[in-house]
């Protein structure tokens, strides 16, 4: 089973993209999923909404999968406050 | 109706670099960029920090009061670009002309500065109301028609917005004109203002801002720096402007365009090689003829890499010995003014016989294999040049030029 950050980030891919949540597994890319760069802005965007945060560009424009961005995730909560490490509902 | 050749008889133009004409040559010339910390908008909580801003700008130098109400920062800059290229050329414009003139200018973001100034009057200042000039003053078409009230041109007027190709489509289209006979005279550029809290947090977003200053072409590139400014041209019929004994800084040739029609962001190679190849069409020459392109060259990893194969598509084996320089590592990515910019240091490399580098380039990458000049200003006698722009929604303009 996923955890709730891994969770929370295929469900915003699945809305992002409009797509069924199904079909966003853990260890997918944007190639599979079909999201291009702008998608991937778009989602980093909603990731960054959803946990408030921030991404920086060098990160933002590098994710290429699922994983990555889960990853990438992690590594900012982890500077972050322990108020704030709580996934949203 | 008989085709002319089309001069170019004046040039106006303020941005970072200047205020002037001679002030604008000279950074160009000699590779000095115009960015630096943002002081129009507080960027302290930004991911981005540089800007080129035009400096010591003081608009009551410029208008009268009462006229500061009707302009936006936008057509400011359009209305101070448009009076330097006419007293440039030094044409008059008789009655008779007056209704045979075209102005037909480009701008991407119209007078947003002054839309986002009203909107933090009602949406966080809770006003009841906004200004009654706002509309006026945010149409993307004010710059156009306070030219046209100014110097009561009345002919066709108009503006053309297609994101940063907007100034290259606004020239090309008065090219056109002139040459066709449609109108004896015609100013054409673009102009730009972007610097607002709102458009710049939009820019942010995108993801495609320098965290430092503009390189392009250069392995290490991280994106575009936004400007601001415009550039003007005053277009006239050869052989009127030779009759006259006016002052012709070069000809253009040849407009062209191309869509994408792929994705609203992500360049593609077709789009604008066969802009390039338009342009060339138009203009009746052969690609080995070309010295120079003034690139679109934003700094950005897509549009450079994009644009070098696209170049080497249109050019082949001449891509080699062309120089290709982007000068907006000087003055910055003026949204729908860049290509305004870009013609007036174009038309002035030629006439000088030299080429603006690339500035801020630190080393190369292999997928934008072409010289582009970096750093250094470089002498050379250029025959003919283009001068590429390509917006985001895949729309694509470029304009050859020719020296006289």
């Amino acid at each position: 089973m996923p955890d709730n950050i891994t969770e929370k980030v295929l469900e915003l891919i699945a809305d992002t993209k409009r797509i069924p949540r199904e079909q966003v597994s853990p260890t997918s890319t944007f190639e599979e999923l079909g999201l291009d760069s702008l998608d991937a802005i778009n989602l980093v965007f909603e990731v960054e909404s959803a946990f408030n945060i921030s991404v920086p560009d060098s990160v933002a424009n590098s994710m290429t999968s699922v994983p990555q961005v889960v990853e990438e995730l992690r590594k900012i909560l982890a500077t972050q406050p322990t108020s704030q490490q709580t996934p949203p509902e | 109706m008989p085709q002319h050749r089309v001069a170019i008889t004046g040039m106006g133009i303020i941005s970072a670099l200047g205020a002037d004409l001679a002030a604008n040559w000279s950074s160009l010339s000699q590779g000095k960029a115009g960015i630096s910390t943002i002081q129009l908008v507080d960027v302290s909580k930004f991911r981005f920090h540089n800007g080129a801003e035009v400096r010591e700008y003081d608009p009551e130098q410029h208008f009268k009061a009462n006229q500061l109400d009707f302009l936006d920062r936008f057509a400011q800059f359009a209305l101070i670009a448009a009076r330097q290229a006419l007293a440039d050329s030094g044409l008059k414009i008789t009655p008779e002309l007056a209704g045979k003139m075209a102005v037909i200018t480009g701008s991407c973001v119209g007078g947003q500065t002054s839309q986002d100034a009203g909107f933090v009057n009602l949406y966080q200042k809770n006003s009841p109301r906004v200004h009654p000039l706002l509309i006026p003053r945010t149409m993307a078409n004010a710059g156009a028609s306070h030219i046209s009230m100014e110097f009561g041109i009345y002919g066709p007027v108009y503006t053309i917005s297609t994101a940063c190709s907007s100034a290259n489509h606004a020239i090309g289209n008065a090219f056109w004109m002139v040459r066709s006979g449609q109108v004896e005279a015609a100013i054409t550029g673009g102009s730009e203002a972007p610097f607002s809290m709102g458009l710049l947090k939009a820019w942010e977003a995108m993801r495609v801002v320098s965290p430092e200053t503009c390189r392009p072409f250069s392995k290490d590139r991280k994106g575009l720096v936004l400007g601001e400014g415009a550039g003007m041209l005053v277009l006239e019929p050869m052989e009127k402007a030779q009759a006259r004994g006016a002052t012709i800084y070069g000809e253009i040739v040849g407009f062209g365009m191309s869509s994408d029609a792929g994705h609203i962001t992500a360049p593609t190679l077709r789009g604008p090689a066969s802009a390039m190849q338009a342009a060339l069409l138009d203009a009746g020459i052969a690609p080995e003829q070309v010295g120079y392109i003034n690139a679109h060259g934003t700094g950005t990893q897509a549009n450079d890499q994009t644009e070098t194969h696209a170049i080497r598509e249109v050019f082949s084996q001449h891509a080699d010995r062309l120089a290709v320089s982007s000068t907006k590592s000087m003055h910055g990515h003026t949204l729908g003014a860049a290509g305004a910019l870009e013609a007036v240091a174009t038309v002035m490399a030629m006439r000088e016989k030299i080429i603006p580098p690339t500035a801020n380039f630190t080393a190369p990458d292999p997928e934008c294999n072409l010289d582009v000049v970096p750093n250094q200003a470089r002498p050379a006698e250029i025959e003919y040049a283009l001068s590429n722009s390509f917006a985001f929604g895949g729309l694509n303009a470029v304009l050859a030029f020719k020296r006289v």
